[in-house]
C-alpha cells in the first residue's frame, strides 16, 4: 500500500488569551495551550483512519493542521511525499480541490442562503471547473450517488427546507463533488439522530469504496470508530497515546487511557452492564497540562517515574504502538 | 417494587402554532414505580421533553395539555394549584436537564445556589445546618466540599452536572428526571454519571425517570424502556424485551441501527425516511411511511398501545393475529 499522508512530530500551540486582571496578577508569563503536541502518524490510500479520544485531546486541532486550515507551530506534512507546509498560496489551492473537510454541525456549515443545489456547485465555481451547464449534472448525478433524491426536486431547496440527514448528505456531497482523494470528517454524526447516523455511516463506506476515497475519521465514539475504521490513534491531552489495527486495539489495549475509555463505553445491550466502576477524575487542562505522563494521574498503576518522564510512542507488536512506561 | 409512584394516563399535549397544531404527545399512558429507572426513548422532537415537562406541569407555552392525568401519590398533578405544585417539584420530584450552565444561575456561588433552594422549602432551617446537609450531598456525588464556594464557570462540565443533580436531590426526592443528562459529557465521566444514579437508587431508593436517545446510556441504568416515536408510545417493556425481543418495527429498527463496541457488525439496519411532520399527522400509524410491513389498516388507524406478553405493550397493528414478530420467522 502507498502512504498518501504523513504527519512528523506534528505540534500546534495557541495563545493563551488572558484578561487585563489576569496579566496584573500572574504577570507577563506567556502561556499556550499544547493543543497538539508532537504527534507523528501516516495514513496509507485507501485506508481509513480513526481519531478517538475526549473532548480537548487535539482532534480536531489535527484534521486541520492535515489541511493547513492551521499553520504548524513546528513540524511536517507530507502529502505523497510533497512536504506541503512550504506550498505556496497557489499550490495549495490546487490541492484543496483532492483533500476535503466535513464538519459536524451541517447547519452551521450550510449557508442558509444557498440552495441545496448552488452549495454542492460552490467549489466548482472556487476552483474553476466546468461551465454552469456541466456544473449543474455533475452536481445532479453526485446528489443521485449520495441519496438526495430526487436531485431535480431537492437541488432548489434551501437548508431549512430539507431535514438534518439530508444537509449532512449535501456537505458530503459538497466535499466529494471536486473528486477528492482525501476527507478529513470531523464527527460527522455527532449532531445527528440514531437513525440518521446509521444512514450517513453506512453512505460514508459505500462512497469510500466508490470514489477510492482516504479518510482521517474524528470521533469520540469508539464503537463508531470500530464500526468505521481500519486503523484507529488515540489521544490525550494534545499527544497520541495508542494507535494499533481495529482488531488490534480493540481485542489487546495496551494503554491504561485507551482501557479506560474502553471501559466507559455504554453498550447498547443490557446483558452487558459494566460491573466495575470507572475511573474517577477529569481530563486536566490543556495549558498546564500534568508533567511526564499527562494520563498519571488519574492511572492506577502510575509509579513514580510516570510523572517526570513524557513515555515515547514505540512499537509493541508490528504496527501497535502504545505510550506507557509499563509497556514491555 | 410494585408500588406505583406515579401514573400518567392518556395524555395528550399539543403545541398552536401559526401553520397549525402540532401534536406531540398523543394519549400516552404510562406508570412509575418505586425504585425503578424507566427509560423514555426516541430520536428528536418524538416529545420526550414535552412529556417530561408535563409531570410537573411545565410544559412551555403554546404548548397545552389538552387531556389526561398525572397522579402522583394518588392526586392528580394537573389539576393542582400552582402553590402546591411548587412544592412537590421542589421536594418530591426532581428535574435535571442538558445542559448545567444555563441551568445554574452563573453569577451566584454554588453554596447560595444550595441555601435558596433549601430556603425556600424550608425558610426556618439556619444556614450552617443548610450548609452542612449540602457538604454531605457534595460528599455522595464525589465532588471536594471547598467547590461549594466556587462559581459554575470554575467547574468542569461534569462536576457542574452532579451539582445540577446534587441541588435536585437536597430535599429528598422520590423521584427524579432527568432530560439528556449526559449530553455535553465524556464518555468516562457519562460513565461516572451512571455509577452515581446506580448508587443513589440503591441508597434512596429513588425512581428515575431518564429522557434520551443514547441507547447505550439507557441500557446501562433502565429497568424499564417506553420508546416513543412521533409523539406516541410505540412499545414498552423490561430492558431486556426491549433489546432482545423487540415487537414494534421501529424499536426493532432504532435497537439495531446503532455500533456496538462489542460486536463485529458487517452492517447496521438503516431506516430509511425521516420522523413525521407532527402539524396535523395523519390518522394511521405514524411510523407507517417508514415501515418494511406496512399494511393498509396502519394507514388508516392509529394502533392502541396494547399489552402481548409480560407486560410488554407495542402500539402495531401486527399483532392483531399473529404472535411473533416478523423478523423472527
Ligand atoms: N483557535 C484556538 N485558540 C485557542 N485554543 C484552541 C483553539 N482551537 C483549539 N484550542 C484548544 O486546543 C485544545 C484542543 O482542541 P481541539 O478542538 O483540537 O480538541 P478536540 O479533540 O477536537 O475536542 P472536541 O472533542 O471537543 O471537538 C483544546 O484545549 C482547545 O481549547
Ligand atoms: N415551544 C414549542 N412550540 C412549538 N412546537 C414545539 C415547541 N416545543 C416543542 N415543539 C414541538 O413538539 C414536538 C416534540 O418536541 P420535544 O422537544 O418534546 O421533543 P424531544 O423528543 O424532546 O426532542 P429532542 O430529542 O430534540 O430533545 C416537536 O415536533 C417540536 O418541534
Ligand atoms: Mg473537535
Ligand atoms: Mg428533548
Amino acid at each position: 500500500m502507498e502512504e498518501l499522508i504523513r504527519a512528523d512530530n506534528l505540534t500546534k500551540e495557541f495563545p493563551v488569551q488572558k484578561s487585563f486582571v489576569d496579566l496584573l496578577l500572574a504577570g507577563y508569563k506567556r502561556q499556550v495551550v499544547h493543543a497538539v503536541d508532537n504527534i507523528s502518524f501516516n495514513i496509507m490510500k485507501g485506508e481509513v483512519l480513526g481519531l478517538a479520544g475526549e473532548s480537548g485531546s487535539g482532534k480536531s486541532t489535527t484534521g486541520r493542521l492535515l489541511l493547513r486550515l492551521i499553520e504548524p507551530t513546528s513540524g511536517t506534512i507530507l502529502y505523497k511525499g510533497r512536504d506541503i507546509t512550504s506550498f505556496s498560496t497557489r499550490e495549495m489551492e490546487r490541492l484543496r480541490e483532492r483533500i476535503q473537510i466535513v464538519f459536524q454541525d451541517p447547519n452551521s456549515s450550510l449557508n442558509p442562503r444557498m440552495s441545496v443545489g448552488a452549495a454542492i456547485a460552490h467549489p466548482l465555481q472556487i476552483h474553476k471547473i466546468g461551465n454552469s451547464r456541466e456544473q449543474k449534472g455533475m452536481v445532479l448525478s453526485l446528489m443521485e450517488k449520495v441519496g438526495l433524491t430526487p436531485a431535480d426536486f431537492l437541488y432548489k431547496k434551501y437548508p431549512h427546507q430539507i431535514s438534518g440527514g439530508q444537509s449532512q448528505r449535501v456537505v458530503l456531497a459538497r466535499a466529494l463533488i471536486t473528486n477528492p482523494e482525501f476527507i478529513v470528517a470531523d464527527e460527522p454524526i455527532a449532531m445527528a439522530d440514531v437513525s440518521v447516523r446509521a444512514l450517513i455511516l453506512e453512505l460514508m463506506k459505500k462512497l469510500k469504496s466508490e470514489f477510492n476515497l482516504t479518510y482521517l475519521f474524528i470521533t469520540h465514539d469508539l464503537a463508531t470508530a470500530k464500526y468505521l475504521c481500519d486503523r484507529i490513534a488515540v489521544m490525550y491531552l494534545g499527544r497520541i497515546v495508542e494507535m494499533g489495527s481495529r482488531d488490534e486495539l480493540f481485542l489487546h489495549p495496551h494503554h491504561p487511557y485507551t482501557k479506560a475509555l474502553l471501559e466507559a463505553v455504554p453498550i447498547p445491550d443490557p446483558r452487558q452492564r459494566r460491573r466495575e466502576e470507572v475511573v474517577r477524575g477529569e481530563i486536566p487542562s490543556a495549558i498546564e497540562p500534568p508533567p511526564g505522563c499527562h494520563f498519571h494521574p488519574r492511572c492506577s498503576h502510575a509509579i513514580s517515574k510516570c510523572k517526570s518522564h513524557r513515555p515515547p510512542l514505540r512499537e509493541i507488536t508490528p504496527r501497535h504502538l502504545s505510550a506507557c512506561i509499563l509497556d514491555g | 417494587m410494585d408500588e406505583k409512584i406515579l401514573e400518567i394516563k392518556n395524555l395528550s399535549i399539543e403545541y398552536p402554532i401559526s401553520i397549525g397544531i402540532v401534536q406531540a404527545v398523543k394519549d400516552v399512558s404510562l406508570d412509575l414505580h418505586r425504585g425503578e429507572a424507566l427509560g423514555l426513548v426516541g430520536e428528536s422532537g418524538c416529545g420526550k421533553s414535552t412529556l417530561g415537562l408535563s409531570i410537573l406541569n411545565m410544559v412551555r407555552p403554546p404548548g397545552k395539555i389538552v387531556s389526561g392525568k398525572i397522579v402522583y401519590r394518588g392526586k392528580d398533578i394537573l389539576s393542582m394549584r400552582d402553590r402546591e405544585i411548587l412544592k412537590i417539584r421542589g421536594q418530591n420530584i426532581a428535574m435535571v436537564f442538558q445542559n448545567p450552565l444555563t441551568s445554574l444561575n452563573p453569577l451566584f456561588r454554588i453554596d447560595r445556589q444550595f441555601l435558596e433552594t433549601i430556603q425556600q422549602h424550608e425558610p426556618d432551617v439556619p444556614k450552617k445546618d443548610a450548609l452542612r446537609r449540602a457538604e454531605r450531598i457534595l460528599d455522595a456525588l464525589g465532588i471536594e466540599q471547598k467547590r461549594l464556594y466556587e462559581y459554575p464557570h470554575q467547574l468542569s462540565g461534569g462536576m457542574r452536572q452532579r451539582i445540577m443533580i446534587g441541588l435536585g436531590l437536597i430535599m429528598n426526592p422520590d423521584i427524579i428526571i432527568a432530560d439528556e443528562p449526559t449530553t455535553s459529557l465524556d464518555v468516562i465521566v457519562e460513565a461516572g454519571f451512571i455509577d452515581l444514579l446506580n448508587k443513589l437508587r440503591k441508597e434512596f431508593n429513588l425512581s428515575i425517570i431518564l429522557i434520551t436517545h443514547n441507547l447505550g446510556l439507557v441500557a446501562e441504568i433502565a429497568d424499564r424502556i417506553a420508546v416513543m416515536y412521533g409523539g406516541a408510545i410505540v412499545e414498552e417493556g423490561t430492558a431486556e424485551q426491549i433489546y432482545h425481543d423487540p415487537l414494534h418495527p421501529y424499536t426493532y429498527g432504532l435497537i439495531n441501527c446503532v455500533p456496538n463496541i462489542n460486536m463485529d457488525q458487517q452492517e447496521l439496519i438503516t431506516m430509511p425516511g425521516n420522523p413525521p411532520d407532527l402539524v396535523n399527522p395523519p390518522p394511521g400509524c405514524r411510523f407507517e411511511d417508514r415501515c418494511p410491513y406496512v399494511m393498509d389498516i396502519c394507514k388508516e388507524q392509529f394502533p392502541p398501545l396494547l399489552s402481548h406478553r409480560d407486560g410488554q405493550k407495542s402500539a402495531c397493528w401486527l399483532y392483531k393475529e399473529k404472535e411473533a414478530a416478523p423478523w423472527k420467522s
